[in-house]
């Protein structure tokens, strides 16, 4: 069992997402190291990118800020060597094609590896174009994580049989970002990777704020992922945003453990 | 040539949102079967002659040539389509083909503003809704064409992320896409973006190609020696190269924006100074840092600002079969002059980065050579800009 896939041992999985180097990297791996301790079974680093074309505006402007700050992908990598000391919680970088493939593929991957990071989730590399990618992190041992999405229909069969540590189940159309309901029938997405995947973990995404929206969701999947809730407190009370989110993660795994 | 599994050599792919995946897969099936369905050609064939105004001319440009003192140059007049540029051939043909596919809405993003107009001209006459993203400092120096989209029926949106340039209004069209795909068609303005957009693009703009092979031979009997074009995603040039690929004694040159130098930071140079990279779907190549940030480009002119190029044209440089080379803001403005008063034409200040190069290269060819200079669009739109580059502060 992968390490990604571990994360689910824990009743329903609380996925957190934060955006590294907004506004410091010292604060992004103190939010790290509460976050796991208020109860996150998996946390999504997310690596900033000038032009994030699948976030909405709260995961933009985190980028931006990050970027601002001088924020580079090398020293995101030291800043989880570091960190690893500490914690032993699932990662799962998060980014776009571009900063892994700049970067050299290989060479992320290994660096990654060596870092001990545990999973990949590249939001433009979909289905067709993965195993340039998922090849090479398979190779060092990191889950290359697959999306499926509201639109995905004959799709979700052929993602599900090759997922590799959970699949992202994306509960709507659109970017990333709080939405006050969500109308997706995101059982029946579930159903879909189930049949297909049987041993794959389900987690859904995109549009979750409230311990009220995590519960339900939690329902009909093994966890759930929470971004932009995250990125906006983290916004709001930059430097100083650790125990709100401390807070938040526990209200949230609270509510679908 | 075809792409092979959506790609150009290394280049091209589908590098997108699972979101999006069922939409392009849509698209190029719809495609595959209009492309031979006679009907579909009938029509936009109609659309191009009758309401577009084609075919162009191909112009001899005396005065010209004869001030160079070198090679023959032709103008190829996109500039006098309808709606005033090239932009129009592609968007009747993704409209028409996007109201086959049972759309009634089409988004788009603008740079300059000529593919915006080309696309709200496009919905107002096939009765669809039409909503076009510009980036924020675009809206601002190109607010006469903002105000054309209006007047056409369409909702102009200002983009404020990034650069709020051409490349944000690219990012912020395919967000609005994956929120509503199911009545929309995103009306792609260049050879760029996912497969299978660059090739339909492609396959819309050959029409130029076509009509500049068959009037140089009814004029001169033979084929040109250079066909020259600018480039920022690449549709014109794209267009005015494809049916002389095969045709290994045409050159064929591409224009680049380098902004204020190749050396600078302010450019906008893909082959010039970028590297390969995957963005906005395609992987070609791409102006970045070490890090793979996109580069925030600049040029005078907005229809080029673009950090990419098209994936066919990343694979042309690749194999040597069009060389592309750089020219700078004030080549362009020099160009942009020269032809107004020496042929009475005011060119796109787009397509005034072609005029400057072959203003370089007529008069290092003989006099029996044969140059055609592809007129993408008119510059009614940039004199306030000219204008204000030359320190005359005039505004629309």
């Amino acid at each position: 069992m992968s390490k990604l896939e571990r994360a689910f041992k824990n009743g329903k999985a609380f996925v957190a997402f934060i955006t590294c180097g907004d506004p410091d990297l010292v604060t992004t791996a103190a939010l790290v190291l509460e976050m796991a301790k208020s109860g996150a079974d998996l946390i999504e680093l997310g690596i900033p990118f000038s032009d994030p074309t699948a976030e909405g505006p709260v995961i933009q402007e985190a980028n931006i800020r990050a970027l601002s700050g001088g924020v580079t992908t090398d020293k995101i990598f030291d800043m989880v060597r570091e960190l690893r000391r500490d914690t032993d919680v699932p990662l799962a970088f998060m980014t776009y094609a571009n900063v892994v493939f700049s970067y050299g593929i290989e060479r992320f991957a290994s660096t990654a590896a060596e870092i001990g990071m545990d999973g990949i989730i590249l939001p433009d590399v979909p289905f067709e174009e993965k195993e340039e990618f998922a090849a090479i992190f398979r190779k060092y041992g990191i889950d290359f994580v697959s999306l499926i999405a509201p639109t995905s229909h004959d799709r979700v069969t052929r993602i599900a049989k090759e997922a590799e540590g959970f699949v992202y189940c994306v509960s709507s159309l659109g970017v990333t970002g709080t939405r006050s309901n969500i109308t997706t029938d995101v059982g029946a997405m579930v159903s879909l990777v189930r049949a297909a995947n049987p041993n794959v973990p389900c987690a859904i995404g995109f549009g979750i704020s409230t311990p009220e929206q995590a519960k339900k969701m939690a329902e009909s999947a093994d966890g759930v992922i929470v971004g932009s809730a995250i990125v906006k407190l983290v916004g709001k009370y930059g430097k100083e945003a650790v125990p709100y989110v401390a807070e938040y993660v526990r209200s949230m795994k609270g509510a679908i453990r | 040539m075809e792409p092979i599994n959506g790609r150009f050599g290394t280049h091209g792919g589908q590098y997108i949102p699972e979101t999006l995946m069922n939409a392009v897969i849509e698209l190029e099936e719809a495609y595959e079967h209009y492309k031979n369905d006679s009907e579909f050609q009938r029509e936009f064939t109609a659309l191009l002659n009758d309401y577009a105004g084609r075919p162009s001319l191909l112009y001899y440009a005396e005065k010209m040539s004869k001030d160079l003192g070198g090679a023959k140059i032709y103008l190829k007049r996109e500039d006098l389509n309808h709606t005033g540029s090239h932009k129009i051939n592609n968007v009747l043909g993704q409209a028409l083909l996007a109201k086959k596919m049972g759309k009634t809405r089409l988004i788009a993003e603008t740079g300059a503003g000529q593919h915006g107009v080309a696309t709200a001209t496009a919905a107002a006459l096939m009765n669809m809704e039409c909503v076009v993203f510009m980036g924020r400092e675009d809206t601002e120096r190109q607010a006469l064409n903002v105000y054309r989209m209006r007047l056409l029926g369409a909702t102009v949106v200002p983009v404020d992320s990034g650069t709020g340039t051409l490349k944000d209004a690219v990012s912020e069209a395919m967000r609005e896409w994956t929120n509503r795909i199911d009545d929309t068609h995103y009306c792609l303005g260049s050879v760029m973006g996912p497969h299978p957009f660059p090739m339909i693009v492609r396959d819309f703009q050959s029409v130029i190609s076509r009509e500049i092979k068959q009037q140089m031979l009814e004029k001169e009997g033979r084929l040109p020696d250079a066909v020259i074009a600018c480039v920022g995603g690449g549709s014109n040039a794209m267009g005015a190269f494809y049916n002389f690929i095969e045709d290994k004694s045409v050159k064929l040159i591409g224009c680049e924006a380098a902004g204020r130098g190749i050396d600078t930071f302010e450019t906008a140079a893909t082959i010039s100074t970028g590297k390969l990279g995957i963005f906005h779907g395609m992987k070609s190549y791409f102006c970045q840092d070490e890090y793979g940030q996109i580069a925030p480009v600049y040029s005078i002119s907005a229809g080029l600002d673009y950090p990419g190029i098209g994936p066919e044209h990343a694979w042309l440089h690749d194999i040597g079969r069009c060389d592309y080379v750089a020219i700078t803001d004030d080549e362009a403005v020099n160009a942009f002059e020269y032809l107004s008063r020496m042929e009475g034409i005011i060119p796109a200040i787009e397509s005034a980065h072609a005029v400057a190069y072959a203003m370089k290269l007529a008069p290092q060819m003989d006099k029996d050579k044969i140059i055609v200079i592809n007129i993408s669009g008119r510059g009614d739109k940039d004199c306030a800009a000219i204008a204000r580059y030359r320190g005359e502060d005039i505004h629309e």
